[in-house]
Parts: structure tokens; C-alpha cells; sequence
């Protein structure tokens, strides 16, 4: 029943007032940089991803955050640039350095953000929204950057923790042949020894067969092995992984990025609040929201938050707040949200879904640590070289 | 079984003379069954499930405790049911999504929260006239008027405030942050504390009314139970003054805090995502819904335990009581 817009005529559509906000407006400019790469041909290709995968969701971020903002007198701008040509990514950067722009949601790869941070002076904040890579927070670590998409080793060490609480120990790993995909399939050998899984077999998908007409041929003497409990799946782009559930040779789950996957965000979460987000999110896009959309989101709600909190916009006063204990964000994961104060990562607990449903959700039940379980999920400070405080 | 109505008749009849009827009753909204149930207070036990709108969450009395307002949010409607019948009599426009609403006391002005639109709409239960709607931040949902009804305060989940709203212009004129989530608001009964819940926050700011300010802060421990899942949503005060009840949510526990001192002095075990709250008529008794257990506990609040929990449906929500 939709009655509102007709009697809206005859009612009174009040504005607030700025009783104690009096200050003047405080303009929040948000630079958003996107990558949209093409993947080039996967064979799986019925269902497309978005292009605007993550800019919707810094727009909406900024559309969440300027609700706010008018309460306190506060104005949120997106300057945004997505592109497929990897070639304007710095130029842009710059430009909107020179324009003002002191504050960034970056959803780009490892080299490009590390070619960013050396590119600007220091006087800014960088999140990263758009690169699991495990490197960014233990060995490669970019100064005073900060991560709201997680590593891919808090993707895997979710998945891990399931599996183990399943006991399905016994893993068969199916990697893809981009370098995407062996990285996925180290963070899976990386989570498989803190867990105490055992690996079968790790084995290379190369043949270049249309399995759109034979996987069933195919893939069942491919995952011939000595027997395993579960089938891990490293193809990030989607190319044959698709294919391997309910192929296998023997009859086992398949999970990793095909399968069950765990995830920074999906459909199918609607817990916490999350059912709001979801609709607010359609409303805007027309479409669902993807891990990258939530990423890019909690990009610019990071920023908004503490610009909220400290009523301020310089960015040295911003980057200590968000790694400060005072700092948190509520972000429909039914906690609240913090950043590690070594390496930048935003804690989360990281959703398992199937295409229609969620599984569960990790950290899980029994996985103790001193400080919060969700230092259960990637890298803890020992296993880290980041100091994002220090050298921000 | 085929029975001939007019047993059926005489049945209710005599059900309604009988003074079983007359004993002081519970109804509760069950989020995810579409129904309310009907706890009989003398006995503690259901008697009655009632089909109403879709996904009904927050339910109020009216003041003559003749009607009940429920916000069947996926209806996008507010329902009124006539106590007497059990039957739905009127659908009032209550804007998209309502989710949490409070009536003042002049009996007529409702304010409901829309979640999904931003928005605070106010109905008259009289004329069903949509009188204003007022725009507020990201996911209102908890709403209070205060006891003189000049102020009616909504709560924002995301832009995590409390919006003060002149209920003589409907203007808003003040906005009071807390901390993050903001779920549930209630007056002291002398109208000049506020009390709200932050759900990640994890707090309850209680708040000066006269100068919109926080006092006082709460914090929560319950041992062995992670801060993180200490997430307080329901709020509810004594009659006497004494005591204040904090529903902890994923905590699975009631806190019970000194309404003066502001002093933690217990955590009462209950059903599993404890959320809202009401006590019985007598005040006896704090009824509290848990939502995955599909619960009410009672507690006795003369001896602070809980003294027995009743299976309702999916996702109980609110609930109100009446004698």
C-alpha cells in the first residue's frame, strides 16, 4: 500500500532547523578512484559483474553521510573517476590533489595504490577499497594507508575456520591461472596450517576447453585425487570455477571463490540492519550489492564518521582518530567496526554464502584471541611489518 | 471438525462473561509469523494468535487502552485493532517501513519512524490525516514523546542521533549525538531525563531534557560474553522511579541499573536477542521479547529473577500489557 505520495499534498513537509550546528558549513570533499579493468574472456560469462562496481558504493556512502551532515551543517562531495585505462589513474589523482581533494577511497590494484601514495604528498588519508592483496598488510606495506576491503587471508582464514569447526580438513585445492588465483590458493595453504587442514593436492586449471559443453567430461578425472572432504576453489575472476561444484569426483562440497565463498558483502546478508542498506542501496543502483560496493562504502563512512566525530577535515587529525580506540564504525555486521593500528585493515566478520543464502558468518564460535576474535581473521601484529600509525 | 456456529457463539459469550476474561493480558508481535500473541497474565501462558499485517514490529496501546496501534512495516500501514474484537478496523498512512512509533498524549498525534525513507510522519488517529512528515537521518527508528508532549524524539541508526522534533510546530529543532545505532528512547515518567539506547555503541546515554545534553553515559560487562555483543536495545523504567531494565540483545541478558545512582546492579539471564520490554500492569512483572528464541521470559522484579519463559512465534518484537 503506497497512500504516502497522494496525501503528501495535503501535509506540511517540514525542514529541520540548525539550532546548534551554527557554525559555518564544513564541505567534506571525498575523492573516489576505480579501476574497472577488462578481465578479458572467462568462460563462465552468462552472469556479468557491474561496472560500477564500488563507485555505487561510495555514492552511497555520500548520500548516507550528507543525511547526517545536515544535522550538523556538513557537506559531503564525491569526486569520482572510474575507467578501464589504467593510464588516467595518476594523472586524475593529481588533478584532484590540486584541486583541494585531501581524502581517498581508492579501488585499485596493489601497484596502482602503491604508485598513488609515492605520487601525492603526505597531507592525505588513502583507503584502500579495492585490493585484497595479503602483501599491502605484511611486507609491502604503503605508509598511512588504510584497508576496507579485506586481505584475501581474512577471506580464506573465514572460510578455514568453518571448515574446521565441519571438520572437513581434507582439502583438494583448484587454482586458476592468473596470478590473482595463486595468490588466492597461498592465503588458502597460508589459513590451511594455521587451521590444521591438510592438502591433498594443489593442482593447476590450464586446459582452455569450452566447459560450458564439457565440464562433465572434464572436471571429474580432474579432481581424481586420493580422497578429500572438500574441494577449494582459487579462481577469482570466474572462469572455470563455476564449473566444479557437483563435478567432482567424489561426491564433496565445493567451496573458495566459487561454491561456498566468503565474502566482504552480498545479497543475501540482511541481518543487523543490513536489509536497510540492501534497499537503500537498490534504490540507488538498480542492482545488488557487491563486496566491492561495500568496501567503497566503508571507505567513504570511514571518513565521514570521523570527520562526525572530530568536526574536523585535516587529514593527520582524521588518521589518528579512525586508528584511535574512540573510533567506531557501525556497518551492518552486527558489531561495530575498527581498524587494526598496525597494519590499517578494518576489522569485519566476514559473511559464507552460497549464490541464494547465507551459510554463517566468521569469526567462529571457539576462536579465541587476547584482544578481539576478529584478530582471528589475517594478519595479527606479529605477523605483520605494517606500522600505519608511525609512518602515516 | 464441523461444529454448528452457534455453540461457537455461546462459547465466546460465555468467555466473555467469564472472569477469565477480565485477567490482565500481554500481546506480542511476531516479526516473522505475521501475528500477535495473546498471553494470559494470571496463568502465563498463550491463549490466542492473532494474523495481522506483514512483518508487525512495534505495537502501543491507545490511551483509553481500547485499541492497539501496530506497525505492520512491510504493510506499510499502521493497523489498529479494536482490544474487543481482536479485528483490524482501520489502516492508518503511516508513510513506508514503519517500524517504532509513540502516541502523544492528546490521544490523536501519532508519530511513526520510517525506516527506509527518513522520515518521521505524524497521523492523526482520528481523522487518519497524514499531519507532517519531517525529515530526519538514515533509519529512524526509536521515537518517545515526552509525558507534557512538547518534545517528540526519534532516534537515527546510522547518522547515529537523536532528533529533537517541537511537536506545537513539528520542526525539528535540536539534534543530541550518541553513540553509534541508536535503537530505543523512553522518558522518565517526570519528563526531565531521557534515556537511549546505542546498540554498537554498546552504550545508554541518559540525557538532560532541558538542555538536550548527555549526562551520563552507561557502560556494560557481563563476563565471558564479548563487549562486542553487548548491544543494547530496549529501554524501560519503573513506575517507582527505582529501577531502569536495559535489554542487551545478542548478550542474552537484562541489565538492571539503579534509575538514581546509574549503577549496574544485576544481569538477568533471558532468551536468546533480547530486544524490547514491558511490564505488567501491576508491575509485578518485566516481560521481555527474545527474538531467535521466539520467547518471552518473565521476570519478577520484586526478587529480580526470571521466573519462566513462554514460546511465542518467529521473532517476537514488541509488546504491550493491559489490564
Amino acid at each position: 500500500m503506497k497512500l504516502l505520495p497522494h496525501l503528501l499534498t495535503a501535509a506540511s513537509l517540514s525542514l529541520p532547523l540548525w539550532a546548534h550546528a551554527a557554525q559555518t558549513p564544513l564541505e567534506i570533499d571525498i575523492g573516489y578512484i576505480g579501476f574497472e579493468p577488462d578481465h578479458g574472456p572467462v568462460l563462465s560469462n552468462i552472469l556479468p559483474e557491474p561496472d560500477d562496481a564500488g563507485l555505487k558504493g561510495a555514492e552511497l556512502g555520500i548520500a548516507d553521510s550528507n543525511t547526517t551532515g545536515r544535522f550538523l551543517k556538513q557537506r559531503y562531495t564525491l569526486h569520482a573517476l572510474s575507467t578501464p585505462d589504467a593510464g588516467q589513474i595518476l594523472p586524475a589523482t593529481q588533478q584532484l590533489y590540486d584541486q583541494g581533494v585531501r581524502l581517498f577511497v581508492l579501488n585499485l590494484n596493489r601497484q596502482q595504490l602503491v604508485d598513488v601514495e609515492a605520487q601525492l604528498p603526505d597531507d592525505v588519508i588513502l583507503i584502500n577499497a579495492g585490493s585484497a592483496d595479503n602483501v599491502l598488510r605484511t611486507e609491502q606495506c604503503v605508509p598511512g594507508m588504510l584497508h576496507t576491503v579485506p586481505s584475501r587471508a581474512m577471506l580464506t582464514d573465514a572460510l578455514a575456520q568453518w571448515l574446521a569447526s565441519r571438520r572437513w580438513q581434507r582439502w583438494l585445492i583448484l587454482e586458476g591461472n592468473q596470478p590473482e588465483d595463486r595468490a588466492y590458493a597461498d592465503s588458502l595453504e597460508r589459513s590451511a596450517t594455521r587451521m590444521g587442514a591438510r592438502i591433498i593436492e594443489r593442482k593447476a586449471w590450464d586446459y582452455d576447453t569450452d566447459l560450458r559443453r564439457t565440464a562433465q567430461q572434464e572436471l571429474p578425472p580432474f579432481t581424481q585425487t586420493d580422497e578429500y572432504d572438500v574441494v577449494l576453489v582459487a579462481d577469482e575472476r570466474g572462469d572455470f570455477g563455476e564449473y566444479v561444484p557437483y563435478n567432482t569426483w567424489y561426491p564433496r562440497p565445493v567451496a573458495g571463490t566459487q561454491g561456498l565463498s566468503p565474502v566482504t558483502w552480498h545479497r543475501v546478508v540482511e541481518a543487523w540492519g543490513a536489509a536497510q542498506l540492501q534497499s537503500r542501496f537498490e534504490k540507488l543502483s538498480g542492482r545488488w550489492m557487491n563486496s566491492r560496493d561495500y568496501a567503497s562504502w566503508a571507505g567513504v563512512r570511514t571518513l565521514a564518521e570521523a570527520v562526525t566525530q572530530t568536526g574536523t577535515t585535516e587529514p593527520g587529525a582524521l588518521h589518528s582518530f579512525i586508528l584511535s580506540e574512540k573510533f567506531q564504525l557501525g556497518a551492518f555486521k552486527g558489531r561495530k567496526l575498527t581498524f587494526r593500528d598496525w597494519s590499517g585493515q578494518l576489522r569485519q566478520p566476514i559473511p559464507l554464502v552460497h549464490p541464494r543464502a547465507l551459510v554463517s558468518q566468521s569469526p567462529q564460535n571457539g576462536f579465541l584471541h587476547p584482544k578481539t576474535d576478529l584478530d582471528t581473521l589475517g594478519f595479527d601484529v606479529s605477523e605483520s611489518r605494517c606500522s600505519v600509525k608511525g609512518d602515516s | 471438525m464441523f461444529k454448528p456456529p452457534f455453540v461457537k457463539s455461546l462459547l465466546l459469550a460465555a468467555l466473555l462473561a467469564s472472569p477469565v476474561a477480565q485477567a490482565a493480558t500481554a500481546y506480542v508481535s511476531n516479526e516473522k509469523d505475521n501475528t500477535l500473541s495473546v498471553i494470559d497474565l494470571e496463568t502465563l501462558e498463550v491463549t490466542q494468535t492473532i494474523e495481522v499485517g506483514e512483518r508487525p514490529r512495534g505495537i502501543i496501546l491507545s490511551k483509553d487502552r481500547t485499541k492497539l496501534y501496530i506497525c505492520a512495516s512491510d504493510s506499510d500501514t499502521v493497523q489498529v485493532m479494536d482490544l474487543a474484537t481482536h479485528k483490524i478496523i482501520a489502516n492508518l498512512p503511516s508513510g513506508e517501513d514503519p517500524e517504532q512509533f509513540s502516541l502523544h498524549p492528546d490521544d490523536r498525534r501519532l508519530y511513526i519512524s520510517n525506516e527506509d525513507d527518513a522520515l518521521v510522519t505524524v497521523v492523526d488517529t482520528v481523522s487518519h490525516e497524514v499531519l507532517a512528515q519531517i525529515e530526519v537521518g538514515v533509519e529512524p527508528e526509536g521515537m518517545a514523546v515526552s509525558p507534557d508532549g512538547r518534545w517528540a524524539v526519534n532516534t537515527s541508526e546510522t547518522t547515529s542521533m537523536l532528533h529533537w522534533i517541537d511537536t506545537e510546530t513539528h520542526e525539528l529543532i535540536d539534534n543530541t549525538l550518541v553513540d553509534q545505532r541508536p535503537r530505543h528512547v523512553e522518558f522518565t515518567k517526570s519528563g526531565d531525563r531521557l534515556w537511549g539506547s546505542s546498540e554498537i555503541g554498546g552504550t545508554v546515554s541518559i540525557i538532560n531534557v532541558a538542555s538536550r545534553e548527555i549526562i551520563k553515559k552507561l557502560n556494560f560487562q557481563i563476563r565471558g560474553i564479548h563487549p562486542d555483543k553487548i548491544q543494547p536495545v530496549g529501554v524501560k523504567l519503573s513506575a517507582d522511579g527505582k529501577y531502569a531494565f536495559v535489554a542487551l540483545g545478542p548478550a542474552n541478558h537484562v541489565a538492571v541499573v539503579d534509575a538514581s545512582s546509574y549503577e549496574v546492579l544485576d544481569y538477568l539471564l533471558v532468551g536468546r536477542r533480547v530486544w524490547h520490554m514491558e511490564f505488567t500492569p501491576d508491575q509485578k512483572y518485566l516481560l521481555t521479547t527474545n527474538g531467535v528464541s521466539g520467547d518471552v521470559s518473565v521476570i519478577d522484579v520484586d526478587d529480580m529473577k526470571v521466573i519462566k519463559s513462554i514460546k511465542v512465534g518467529r521473532y517476537p518484537w514488541g509488546v504491550v500489557t493491559l489490564e
